[in-house]
């Protein structure tokens, strides 16, 4: 009796699968051969099984390789997140996948994450070029061009965040794209300038009188155009804690139900303006490094710069001490 | 037009804003901070605020509000206020139409 099933398990193997047909072809012969005509149907009759044979046993071989694909695949995504907690815990710049609900705002964070990272490296190249024309007491000519070099590179990392922060403004608010000192002092996505000048005022000297007066002034100005979009901040916390706070209270009817979309969607616009307090706080901060090196001597302008990136750069090293402390 | 011009004339420091607008609340603090006393005008309560916000977006106000006028002169948005700010000229400017005396 041939048994013709097609339905077999994926460990079976060719010469198997070979012998099987033989024998159910053979077999089937044998039932036939009186009668002629009825020899010819099933001569199609076994044609046809021996291709539904042929095409399952194609079918199982395909499926084989493919759960071997998924099986590869599976040990690369294992490496892969390990890679990634390890990276994570060193405090690298890393979003999480929890923020993935939307793929362009994950994408979009660790694209700036990398626009980061290659900014960042060519701005030490620069200062280093910079350290190095001041330490052999290049001419005022040559420090000019590197210091206007750095200062227009500043205005390149603003305009990445600017778009950056279109895309995921909550990912520039973190500051999760510096290292965890300098989120200590993080303010609107960035660093303060009334502290940089504070900082620098006593890098400087000599300064003249009116350089001294301009400084002061700067410092002040900066100081207080932070104060007036901090307070532009807290008034739009507590707008938005309003508005989510409005849309509670005793259960649903149909007319709250439509209060809640409401409001959701006045939330909803207020978040919107976020990104706008960021380009504020971002032009602040370019504002005040161009009136800086205006008021400056190229030499000058160069010493600050190079004492923004020492500070910066002792930040930098402080969280990875921290982040390499030893721990109980 | 004529209500923004008519306005923006009435006080040496007028502010046009919105109510909802936080970014308002920020330029207003500022010119506070410095002792002006400006006028400010909510376009979202007056009758004729879609208007205004026309006239503001045409003066090339973007976005439309917060507009700073200073002796009846435009003077910006609030990038604009904040780099004249930091220059130093913004005090000049509330000076000279004697919105601030120091």
């Amino acid at each position: 009796m041939a048994d013709v099933s097609p339905r077999t398990d994926t460990s079976t193997d060719a010469d198997t699968e070979d012998k099987n047909l033989r024998f159910q072809i053979n077999q089937s012969q044998d039932m036939v051969a009186s009668d002629g005509s009825d020899k010819y149907r099933d001569q199609k009759t076994l044609r046809r099984l021996a291709q539904n044979r042929e095409a399952a046993r194609k079918s199982r071989l395909r499926k084989k390789a493919y759960v071997q694909q998924l099986e590869s695949s599976r040990m690369k995504l294992t490496q892969l997140e390990q890679e990634l907690q390890r990276a994570r815990q060193q405090g690298i710049f890393v979003s999480s996948s929890g923020d993935q609900s939307q793929s362009m705002g994950g994408n979009g964070a660790l694209a700036f994450d990398v626009e980061y990272a290659r900014w960042l490296e060519e701005h030490n190249r620069r200062i280093n070029e910079l350290r190095g024309a001041v330490n052999s007491h290049a001419g005022d000519g040559e420090l000019r061009i590197i210091v206007d070099g750095v200062l227009a590179h500043y205005d390149s990392i603003f305009r990445i965040k600017g778009d950056a922060a279109k895309a995921d403004v909550f990912h520039i608010l973190s500051g999760m794209w510096k290292t965890p000192a300098e989120r200590c002092f993080l303010w609107l996505g960035g660093f303060r300038s009334s502290e940089l000048l504070k900082l620098l005022i006593n890098h400087l000297e000599p300064l003249t009188e009116q350089q001294l007066s301009s400084i002061n002034n700067l410092q002040q100005s900066s100081q207080q155009a932070e104060d007036a979009l901090s307070q532009g901040m807290e008034a739009l916390q507590q707008s938005l804690a309003e508005t989510l706070a409005g849309s509670l209270g005793p259960s649903a009817s149909s007319g709250n139900v439509a209060n809640y979309m409401g409001q959701m969607a006045m939330a909803m616009g207020k978040l919107g303006t976020l990104e706008g307090f960021i380009r504020q706080a971002d032009n602040l901060r370019q504002q005040t490094l161009q009136h800086m090196h205006h008021i400056l001597t190229t030499r000058q302008s160069a010493r600050a710069l190079l004492a923004i990136n020492d500070y910066f750069s002792r930040l930098r090293a402080l969280s990875s001490l921290w982040l390499a402390r030893p721990r109980e | 037009m004529d209500r923004v011009r008519d306005l923006a004339s009435k006080r040496a420091a007028v502010i046009f804003t919105k109510s909802s607008c936080c970014m308002c609340h920020s330029i207003k603090a500022l010119f506070y901070e410095l002792g002006a006393s400006p006028a400010v005008h909510e376009l979202d309560q007056d009758s004729k605020g879609r208007e205004m916000e026309c006239a503001l977006s045409g003066l090339g106000c973007n976005p439309t509000v917060p507009a700073v006028f200073i002796g009846g002169r435009y003077v910006g948005s609030a990038k604009d206020v904040i780099s004249l700010h930091v220059d130093g000229s913004l005090k000049q400017m509330l000076i000279n139409a004697k919105a601030i005396w120091f």
